[in-house]
């Protein structure tokens, strides 16, 4: 752009030019630093604040059969509108107490067992799959590893990989990392308006790349992590509505939303043989990356 | 010994030179190092192996044949952190002379046809994004068109989060190639190099029929910065080792990398079956035994090809 001509004018170049500035800041609050915020909020309604609205006959089933029971995931049966439905999910607590006894939503090597345990009783009772997805992030501690963590979540993934009935995928709110996946790779997967879903916490990414965790925001932003940036990419299938201000003290509005969601999509699913559910959602997954368009990619080696 | 092995050699291995072993800190001379496989003779560190080392230490003269992998966004958020994020490849590119973190190829080992995947750490940390998902992929489907055991060695940071959620999502869709897989009896090994961590170990790496580990080789699911900002846990020194996934019951074997071709063989053989159940398809087996004693000019015959190959590649894809 030509340099703006005649006098008078340096002020408000000036003035633009420190806009600019402070836009390229890096703790500058983005669009998507706010719905991070929104998805990670404490009075946001969590998988127990939900499941009364969508099960209200809802039993939970605790334990791995293996030595734990991991109170971080939450999972049981009950009825969905009048039909049987295994559901599991994260559920990170609201006050102190509750959210250490949940330890924050960050599960455990036992919790992602227990997911598995459930996802294998539902195939084997022909009963569909729906899981409400928060977390930060499977749990980094020392004894998490020690018990094989990477181990459980890639046997979980598989699980639900081969798994002969119908599942869908809700992210509630903090899609964080391999330990959100592994219970959202599902044949259908659907964020609430403010949820997010990300490879990395923005903090990490900041962190990383930047190599200052102030530049989160800006991370934020880079990753594409809201619901309307990973639809339009392709990546989920649908976003459910939150009310003006959030879903924050909304929990029976939001259950009803994801109610209906949830009993057309299984219906729809209903309609498949198991065999070609699981053709399908393999193909969803094989094809994530592939361009459509000319050729983008690189060449053979060597 | 040609000027671009020389070259390849001295870029694919960053911690060989002047400084001597980091581990002991004794100096050994870098033709000494090659020819023990650059594993440090009076220490026995393993030092990290591009991937022209790794394919000329573990497969047979000239049998490599690489797999073309295409048509994958390269790009998909258009990510810029401090630099774009074609700039980075580009860099990782011309720094290693590879296209990829991951080689896929078609070779046999001691006769042995194999499928082999490489995932390399010198490149992009060995991050795994669209490309190398589909490296993956393309390199299973090969296995289970010809037949062939699929055996993939790792050394990886985890997700490339430059490609944000497609990223994360190719551990979904290196666990569904390994579902293709799972339909036949083709078995599936893997050899975890120092580091494999995050997303890798956590799909594709932990779920082979066979895992096996390099002595020393970090494996974990978060790293010690991170689990000390979240947990606030100090980590101990050797945790997350080789050794101690061993002893918790993660790996089926840690194998040193002077044993690694002939176990690798060995295994190949005893899980397709055995040897009479081969007997049609492996030509020749060769004897082991001589394989270490001439094993460095056959080293540098073999990297010498692979490095023209590769620089080949190189020239042609700049032009
Ligand atoms: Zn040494």
């Amino acid at each position: 752009m030509p340099a703006l001509p005649g006098i008078g004018y340096e002020e408000e170049i000036a003035e633009v030019q420190g806009k600019l500035q402070a836009l390229e800041g890096l703790g500058l609050p983005t669009a998507a630093w706010k719905t991070v915020a929104i998805a990670r909020a404490q009075k946001r309604p969590q998988f127990l604040d939900y499941i009364p609205y969508l099960a209200p006959d809802f039993v939970e089933l605790h334990g791995d059969r293996v030595g734990g029971d991991d109170r971080a995931i939450v999972g049981g049966v009950g009825s969905l509108d009048g039909r049987t439905v295994v559901f599991v999910g994260h559920q990170k607590g609201h006050d102190l107490k509750e959210r250490q006894l949940r330890n924050f939503g960050m599960a455990r090597p036992e919790g992602y067992r227990k997911a598995q345990r459930l996802f294998l009783t539902a195939e084997r009772l022909n009963l569909p799959v729906v899981t409400l997805v928060d977390t930060p992030g499977a749990f980094p501690g020392l004894d998490a590893e020690r018990g094989g963590q990477a181990w459980a979540i890639s046997r979980t993934l598989q699980v639900l990989a081969g798994l002969k009935v119908p599942t869908v995928a809700f992210i509630i709110g903090e899609g964080g990392s391999g330990g959100a996946l592994a219970l959202a790779l599902c044949d259908r997967v659907f964020m609430l308006e403010n949820a997010i879903y990300s490879v990395i916490t923005p903090e990490g990414c900041a962190a990383i790349l930047w190599r200052d965790a102030a530049a989160a925001p800006r991370a934020a932003e880079a990753l594409q992590l809201t619901a309307c940036e990973l639809l339009e990419l392709g990546l989920i299938d649908g976003i459910v509505p939150e009310p003006r201000g959030g879903a924050a003290g909304r929990a029976r509005t939001m259950a009803r939303r994801i109610l209906k969601l949830a009993v057309d999509t299984l219906t729809e699913l209903r309609g498949l043989k198991s065999s070609e559910l699981c053709v399908a959602r393999r193909r969803r997954y094989l094809a994530v990356g592939l361009s459509s368009g000319p050729d983008q990619g690189w060449s053979q080696f060597p | 010994m040609t000027r671009s092995t020389d070259a390849v050699a001295k870029k694919t291995n960053t911690t060989m030179g002047v400084d001597g072993c980091p581990a002991c800190g004794r100096y050994i001379a870098p033709e000494a190092l090659r020819d023990s496989l650059m594993v440090c003779p009076l220490c026995g560190y393993h030092h990290p192996l591009g991937t022209l080392q790794r394919i000329s230490q573990l497969v047979d003269d000239g049998s490599w044949e690489g797999i073309a992998v295409d048509g994958v966004l390269s790009d998909p958020l258009n990510f810029f952190d401090s630099r774009p994020y074609p700039a980075r490849l580009k860099a990782a590119q011309l720094s290693t002379g590879l296209p990829e973190a991951f080689a896929a190829g078609r070779c046999t080992v001691e006769g042995v046809p194999v499928g082999l995947g490489i995932l390399d750490f010198q490149f992009l940390g060995g991050s795994m994004g669209a490309a190398v998902g589909e490296g993956f992929w393309r390199l299973t489907e090969h296995c289970i068109i010809d037949h062939v055991p699929l055996v993939v060695v790792t050394s990886s940071g985890g997700a490339r989060m430059q490609e944000g959620l497609f990223s994360l999502l190719q551990m979904a869709k290196t666990v569904m190639a390994l579902e293709e897989l799972r339909e036949t009896t083709i078995p599936f090994l893997v050899v975890l190099a120092d580091p494999t961590t995050g997303g890798v170990l956590a799909s594709f790496a932990s779920l082979a029929d066979v895992i096996i580990a390099e002595p020393g080789a970090q494996l974990w699911f978060t790293g010690p910065r991170v689990r000390e900002m979240t947990t606030r846990e100090r980590t101990p020194e050797g945790f997350g080792s080789a050794e101690e996934a061993l002893k918790c019951g993660h790996v089926d074997l840690v194998v040193p990398r002077t044993e690694l071709r002939q176990r690798l063989v060995e295994l190949l053989i005893l899980l397709q079956g055995g040897e009479s159940v081969l007997g049609e398809i492996i030509p020749q087996r060769r004897k082991t035994a001589g394989w270490r004693a001439g094993g460095a000019g056959r080293a540098a015959e073999r990297s010498a090809g692979v490095a023209r190959a590769a620089w080949n590649w190189l020239r042609r894809r700049d032009r």
